[in-house]
């Protein structure tokens, strides 16, 4: 199975600071990890090659210091890493950022499966691997828990829902987005290790995707971020006393109150 | 203080520092209440490749050495001394074997114990012979193609949960020190069972056990070196193991100053942290230099066995023997800095003095070592 891994490096979260002109996250100097639901990503595809065969090859859209989780996921196992890096891509929102992992992904050409993890610990939006399928014009499925087998034409996997999880078939070439319930990461080996230090991460510029450049980056960015705030915190609940019928007519007394 | 380490001894510091904080800190307390062998840790460390640091790639390591197997000693103990004892003991019975075997010894033990397959134990200590070792009683008496082994080897780490034993035995007492030779025997040899698992103060994540041996029979080809090379076997293992002793010491050491200096921070007292006290800041300023000083003396004592240098032995017993006294001492320390709150296993500070004590007396008691050092001055002393 040929097995595409899209990962993103963000900020430790305690370390979050905004640039006051973009809005968007300054990245640079900060110190950075693998996003937690990407390790899950990875392991998967990892295991979904030691269980078929094959190739599992790991991308990352990102300025050049995203090169370390490339290489941390190099270390975990992943045959090959490609970053895709430019300065045009800087500023680019969901759709922008979707488009150009999807350009990386044409140019890689063959695959079966790409995993990407629920969502960025910074961004928070879950929209990047919907949005890459959607320009691939793929079959997606979201917060997959579980592939319960697959024979290189279709998969059969167990998405999570609020109640419990549906079974789905999906056709492959797919991309599916992963929860943490799917494994238990692995830690990398010092084998491993050495190996990723000394190893080759390809990096792919605009220019070497072919990318429609009002496609990308701030200029391919529909939506803008206007403001990040930490939103003020849940006030206290009243808890009313009494028997039912006087807990009934308090709230009605109350809800009144709250319409006026 | 940063020590300039390479890339290579930083990923091995940091990979085994994830293992300690991610898998064994959060079951640390458990395994030392239940006393039970911390195998599932054993797995994740056999495929991490940290049990083969120290071992040549040649045969399934990664190539490093005495230093490498302290940065991961160091960082597997400060979450937990005893479950970092299944690697720094693995290590104390594979270096007879890496010093003294042949190829072939090698090729047969040496890629299972690095990949923590199979787990080492050194086995010299008998009922009466501890730090007397020259009086072994423990024999073994060649018959044909084989030596047949008897006696009794008591508080043996990793006894009974080791596949490979290196055991010194007597084979002409007439030859006195030159009399005992080391062999390699494997668990399953008929004849070879083991005692009761002791109970004990600390480590309680690590089994000791006694050896019996009765009538076991090994194939001649598991002699270590030749026969008559016993106790330089014994004593030239040391020379390289020490260090990761003083290693484990100094792990558990930072580990209880790092408890002692955060709760310090936290705990109010008279309306205020108790770490803005001058009584409690000496306390925790000395326990931090003893800590920083012994680790100071342990890399550059691993670093010189690293070397090449035939000349170890005092080097070796000084860092083993410092580094354990500070261990005992910061630990204690630590759970006066704690006060009530140190005292009670709810707690992590009391496991960490608990611990801290064997690294005294295991390995060489603190008296030996100053044995050693004082006749390694008066050796060079007189060469002068």
């Amino acid at each position: 199975m040929n097995i595409i891994v899209c990962i993103k490096q963000v900020p430790n979260t305690t370390d979050v600071r905004i640039d006051p002109e973009t809005n968007t996250l300054v990245r640079e100097g900060v110190e950075s990890v693998v996003n937690p639901f990407d390790s899950y990503a990875i392991e998967e595809g990892i295991r979904l090659r030691e269980r078929f065969g094959g190739k599992v090859t790991a991308i990352s859209m990102g300025p050049p210091q995203a090169e370390s989780s490339l290489r941390e996921a190099l270390s975990l196992g992943v045959d090959e890493a490609i970053l895709v890096s430019d300065r045009a891509f800087a500023g680019s929102d969901t759709w922008a950022t979707s488009y150009t992992l999807s350009m990386a992904i044409r140019k890689i050409a063959e695959y079966d499966m790409i995993i990407c993890g629920k969502q960025a610990s910074d961004g928070d939006t879950a929209q990047v691997g919907p949005g890459i399928s959607t320009h691939l014009d793929i079959p997606q499925v979201t917060y997959v828990k579980k592939i319960e087998e697959t024979n290189g034409k279709k998969a059969k996997v167990e998405r999570m829902t609020e109640e419990g999880y549906e079974v789905l078939e999906v056709p492959l070439p797919c991309l599916i987005t992963v929860v943490k319930e799917i494994n238990e990461p692995r830690l990398p080996s010092l084998k491993g290790k050495m190996k990723a230090k000394s190893a080759e991460v390809k990096v792919w510029k605009a220019s070497d995707l072919d990318c429609d450049p009002k496609s990308i980056g701030l200029d391919g960015s529909p939506t803008k971020v206007v403001k990040v705030f930490t939103p003020p915190a849940r006030e206290k609940g009243k808890i009313l006393e009494g028997d039912p019928k006087e807990k009934v007519d308090n709230l009605v007394d109350l809800l009144k109150g709250e319409i006026q | 203080m940063d020590y300039l380490l390479t890339e290579e001894q930083k990923m091995v510091r940091d990979l085994a520092r994830q293992i300690a904080q991610e898998k064994i800190s959060p079951v640390a307390a458990e395994y030392d209440e239940k006393e039970e062998f911390p195998w599932p840790i054993v797995k994740i460390l056999g495929e991490s490749d940290l049990f083969g640091v120290y071992i040549d790639e040649k045969y399934g390591g990664t190539g490093g050495g005495v230093f490498d197997l302290v940065l991961a000693t160091e960082e597997l103990s400060k979450a937990c001394g005893g479950i970092a004892l299944s690697l720094a003991a693995t290590a104390l019975g594979t270096f007879p074997i890496i010093l003294f075997g042949s190829d072939a010894q090698k090729q047969k033990f040496l890629p299972d114990i690095a990949k923590g397959k199979k787990l080492a134990a050194f086995a010299i200590t008998e009922p009466e012979a501890g730090s007397d070792a020259g009086s072994i009683k423990t024999q073994a008496t060649k018959d044909g193609d084989t030596y047949i082994l008897n006696g009794t080897k008591q508080w043996i780490t990793n006894g009974g949960d080791a596949e490979v034993y290196v055991v010194i035995a007597m084979t002409d007492r007439k030859k006195g020190a030159r009399g005992a030779s080391a062999f390699i025997v494997e668990k399953g040899a008929p004849g070879f069972d083991f005692g009761k698992k002791e109970k004990k103060l600390g480590i309680r994540a690590s089994s000791t056990r006694e050896l019996i041996f009765t009538d076991c029979r090994i194939p001649k080809e598991n002699l270590l070196g030749r026969e008559g090379m016993g106790f330089i076997v014994a004593m030239k293992t040391f020379d390289s193991s020490r260090p990761g002793v003083a290693a484990q010491a100094i792990g558990i050491a930072q580990g209880a100053l790092d408890h002692a200096v955060k709760y310090a921070h936290e705990r109010k007292q008279f309306g205020q942290s108790i770490s803005s006290f001058q009584g409690v800041q000496f306390m925790l300023a000395d326990m931090a230099t003893q800590v920083e000083a012994a680790r100071a003396l342990v890399y550059s004592v691993a670093k010189l066995v690293d070397s090449g240098s035939k000349d170890i032995s005092k080097a070796s017993a000084m860092s083993k023997l410092y580094a354990s006294d500070v261990a005992m001492n910061v630990t204690t320390e630590a759970v006066q800095v704690f006060g009530g709150y140190g005292y009670m296993r709810d707690y992590p500070v009391e496991k960490y003095m608990r611990d801290a004590k064997i690294t005294q007396i295991y390995e060489g008691t603190n008296q030996i070592q100053r044995g050693v050092i004082a006749l390694g001055l008066i050796k060079e002393s007189i060469k002068k």
